[in-house]
């Protein structure tokens, strides 16, 4: 990176340091700390839209729906989230793939499943054998945030649901009152009014979203974790510039002092976002917050 | 092998007793079901000695943070904060990495040569550590103190939201001190604190399910739960038949622990008239 770094032999103290947290390998992990914000960022929303469909799907009045919306939640929530990482990852893959193999190669005459060995056709293989490396990362990335936003999708319907029943019923029957059918009640006056509600749920959630993303590292998402083991494990002057023996010890320590930090700026920021949203809500908090003005 | 002679091979394979070597080639689903179950063995180890030790810690934890003396309430914040806010896995890494930096100091001293007093000492550290790099003891002390964070916080909860009249006619009857903490603070505290302590039980064993995937190694393929099913996956490519196991596993464990907490919720609440008993009703509301 810097110009005396050329023969790591010379440097001492600080300017070493410098150049050793400025390594290729350092790079890619501070690299990564961006793939673990790109996975929250995408994440949320995307949980929060299932964690939508399935809190509508389990007010529905159609049975099956709501079979699927409380049977999702309540089965999600019940097992460790570490297993359904495993678990989703895998069967997502093989899922597409069964899919694809269906459609692109009709006249495949060998069973799949074969004993131990799940066998589909070269064409349907994802991603293809031949594409770039590039490709494979980026597929293991969406299989992983695709697996985050099944997990907390149910937590967020759980949360939204217990929001939904929040809101006085008082308010849907006005809306009735009015004319309004149950879809129009349900997009005006039910959905704008649940955040209030939602809010302290949904905060606790992100909470535990940040606090779950180290577990990319078991689903083959080259993270932090996976950098930290790498970059911390005894390195010896045969292969490196920068011989050390095990630093396990600092590099977890760094991680522990990033998450700290990251829960606590969320905790301010949506500290923040609570207050604002709860002026003027009939609430006891709103109330408590009109006292303290007047 | 007939199911049987499985169950008596596996049953306690996780511990090390019984047959060596994993089953090979074509697993039965009695196979799964016996070495999954064996691995459960660890969980409910950790899980029960975890919340058994971690709930002193807790109310410890609880009332230094209520205290209005900084000296007790800091520490009390620092402890909470620090296991709250940061993910359990990363503890785990952390504290393995530490364990096993404290067991390697004596590294490069030679035991069977004459040995200074600063050596000496080295070699004692690193013998008393020696145990702490193993997962019965080491990842027992983080989830320990994980679930004493999180039970501290809730039970803080609790006791700020003690009705002001409890606390009132204890002062009224004389009661002080320890007294009054026995006998009024700490029952109610528990009642109050009761359904999202349930709760934190049941993510505490399902927290468990970490421990072999993070630094912790499984000696001798001596693992828990979660360790044998992803063994089975791994080897048979299949996940559709090992963690279904394992979720059918858990969900019965949660369904014994809500029964276990449901019991004790119904005793705390005893004195209660009928109406305002808080109802076992599980909620899963509040998460970790």
């Amino acid at each position: 990176m810097f110009s005396y770094c050329t023969d790591p032999s010379t440097l001492e103290g600080l300017s070493w340091l410098s150049c050793y947290l400025t390594t290729g390998k350092h790079l890619n992990l501070y690299i990564s700390v961006f793939v673990v914000l790109t996975l929250l960022a995408i994440t949320a929303p995307v949980a929060l839209m299932f964690g939508f469909g399935a809190a509508s799907a389990a007010r529905s009045k159609f049975l099956p729906l709501r079979w699927f919306g409380k049977g999702y939640t309540s089965i999600v929530r019940g097992v460790p989230d570490i297993a359904f990482f495993l678990f989703f990852v895998i069967a997502l893959d093989q899922a597409f793939e069964w899919m694809r193999h269906k459609v692109k190669c009709p006249d495949w005459d060998q069973p799949i499943r074969q004993g131990i060995d799940f066998v589909v056709c070269d064409a349907a293989k994802l991603p293809l054998s031949t594409s770039p490396q590039w490709v494979h990362e980026t597929y293991g990335f969406f299989l992983a945030v695709l697996t985050f936003s099944i997990v907390f999708g149910a937590f967020a319907a759980n949360v939204l649901f217990g929001a939904m029943r929040a809101v006085p019923r008082g308010q849907i029957e006005t809306a009735e009152a009015y004319g309004m059918t149950s879809r129009q009640a349900f997009w005006r006056i039910l959905v704008p009014q649940m955040w209030v509600y939602a809010l302290p749920g949904l905060s606790n959630l992100w909470m535990v979203l940040i606090k779950s993303t180290p577990l990319l590292f078991l689903l083959g998402v080259e993270d932090i974790v996976y950098w930290a083991r790498e970059l911390g494990g005894t390195k010896t002057a045969r292969f490196t510039d920068y011989p050390h023996p095990n630093w396990h010890v600092w590099y977890f320590a760094a991680l522990l002092v990033f998450y700290l930090c990251f829960t606590k700026v969320s905790e301010v920021v949506l500290d923040r976002i609570m207050t604002r949203l709860t002026k003027g809500q009939a609430t006891a908090a709103g109330e408590a917050q009109r006292k303290a003005a007047a | 092998m007939s199911c049987v002679e499985t169950i008596q091979a596996y049953a306690f394979r996780s511990l090390g007793f019984g047959e060596r070597l994993l089953p090979k080639g074509e697993y039965t689903l009695c196979e799964h079901f016996t070495l999954i179950g064996s691995g459960m063995i660890w969980n409910v180890y950790f899980g029960i000695v975890a919340l058994l030790t971690g709930f002193f810690l807790a109310v410890a934890l609880a009332v230094g943070k209520s205290s209005p003396n900084p000296m007790w309430r800091k520490p009390a914040e620092w402890f909470i904060f620090i296991f709250r806010g940061s993910p359990l896995f990363i503890q785990f890494f952390f504290a393995y990495a530490c364990f096993l930096s404290l067991k390697s100091v004596s590294k490069g001293i030679d035991p069977s040569a004459p040995l200074t007093p600063g050596e000496a000492m080295l070699v004692q550290i690193s013998s008393f550590f020696d145990p702490f790099t193993s997962a019965w003891l080491g990842a027992l002390i983080v989830l320990f103190c994980n679930t004493a964070a999180y039970s501290g916080e809730i039970f803080y909860g609790a006791l700020l939201s003690i009705p002001k009249g409890d606390i009132e006619a204890a002062d009224a009857y004389g009661m002080t001190g320890w007294t009054r903490f026995r006998r009024i603070t700490f029952p109610t505290m528990m009642r109050l604190a009761w359904p999202a302590y349930t709760n934190e039980a049941i993510f505490l064993f399902h927290a468990t399910t970490l421990v072999f995937f993070s630094g912790f190694p499984a000696w001798r393929q001596k693992g828990d739960a979660l360790y044998y099913a992803s063994y089975f996956a791994d080897k048979t490519f299949n996940p559709f038949v090992p963690y279904p196991i394992l979720a059918f596993y858990f969900i019965l464990l949660t369904l014994v622990i809500i029964s276990i907490f449901g019991f004790v919720n119904r005793r705390l609440n005893k004195h209660l008239p009928q109406e305002r008993r808080s109802k076992p009703k599980l909620k899963l509301n509040l998460i970790r």
